[in-house]
């Protein structure tokens, strides 16, 4: 007795495993393989649902990772207690099916013909949908100016540190360390506050896009600040996730 | 069982981006966009900026003004009961 009404319009469908990358020792990045792929856009996320055996099941959210016109991937971090992220890190093989539903959203997305400064804030795995973004900016030569500031436990929390490493002019990546900082470590300590957010964010006057993405007492606190820094609520859009990833 | 602590819950609320998955599937549209209009307090807003709880017994939105319940959705098998009593308006983005 499936539902009929909303079949043909959006529905789950089977999608299989291509390619898994470790990211980190507890995050993975997941490319999928997805025959009627709609195509996505920059930050959009989309939904991923495993049945047991019994006919229980469990969906979650991922953001995903690559920029529209690349293949479908997602970065999922595993969280100790979690339902579906162990899976998904640690039992999934290249082949492998899932179902997923997607894409998903119109709000937290950035589409590259604002040329306004784009600031990109991001707590832990909040980082994943700012791939997609970065990687369409290069994609599509966008002019915006973007700054992406970080927010990660430790240099070894970092997700994408390579590829965030060599970003093309126009793109400045900015790390804070919360936890543990590397020997000879020049970046920020600490948690993101008013003054590091003043330091990095561009001047309110100039009209930038802000973006924060991650666990959620992150994402209102960095939104409460930048608010307090000038910038209207109304430029600010906000992700956020449930989970105990670090930031 | 014992109730959960504060932070506990406070971590647990997301908000209207981990709602749009379903919504899409009830509506058939992107709905995150949407534009809301709390019954309650009367504040306009967008689905992407409402508070969402999905551990509830289903998946619970409320208002980020008032707090009010907007909506609430409640699935067993492949039936959506969906409850939109706290919203005065739910406008999808045309197009």
């Amino acid at each position: 007795m499936a539902g009929t009404a909303v079949r043909g319009r959006l529905t789950w469908q089977v999608a299989t495993v291509g390619s898994v990358t470790d990211e980190t020792t507890s995050v993975r990045t997941i490319e999928l393989e997805v025959p009627a792929w709609a195509g996505h856009r920059a930050g959009q996320h989309l939904d991923v649902r495993l049945t047991a055996e019994d006919g229980y099941t469990a969906e979650r959210s991922y953001s995903i990772a690559s920029a529209p016109g690349e293949p479908v991937m997602i970065t999922v971090e595993r969280l100790e207690d979690g339902e579906v992220s162990p899976y998904l890190t640690e039992e999934l093989r290249a082949g492998d099916e899932i179902e997923i539903r997607g894409p998903i959203g119109g709000y937290f997305v950035w589409d590259g013909a604002d040329p306004s400064p784009v600031l990109l804030v991001a707590g832990g795995s909040g980082v994943v949908p700012f791939r997609s973004m970065l990687r369409h900016r290069e994609r599509i030569d966008a002019s915006a100016p973007v700054r992406l500031l970080y927010s990660a436990r430790s240099p070894g929390d970092v997700i994408y540190r390579a590829e965030l490493d060599k970003q093309p002019a126009g793109v400045e990546v900015i790390y804070t360390l919360t936890r543990e900082q590397p020997p000879g470590w020049t970046g920020h300590r600490g948690r993101i506050n008013a003054a590091l957010l003043g330091e990095v964010a561009w001047p309110a006057g100039e009209h930038p896009a802000c973006y924060v993405c991650g666990p959620t007492p992150f994402v209102e606190t960095v939104a409460d600040t930048l608010v307090s820094l000038g910038y209207p609520a109304l430029q600010i859009r906000t992700e956020r996730y449930g989970g105990a990833g670090g930031t | 069982m014992h109730a959960p602590h504060e932070n506990d819950r406070d971590v647990r609320a997301l908000d209207g981006n981990a709602i749009g998955g379903l919504f899409l599937e009830i509506f058939g549209t992107e709905m995150t966009t949407a534009f809301t209009t709390c019954a309650t307090c009367g504040s306009t807003s967008t689905v992407a900026e409402a508070v969402v709880y999905l551990q509830a017994p289903g998946a619970v939105m409320r208002c980020r003004t008032c707090g009010a319940i907007l909506a609430v959705v409640v699935r067993r098998h492949a039936t959506n009961c969906v409850d939109l009593l706290g919203l005065a308006a739910l406008e999808p983005v045309p197009g």
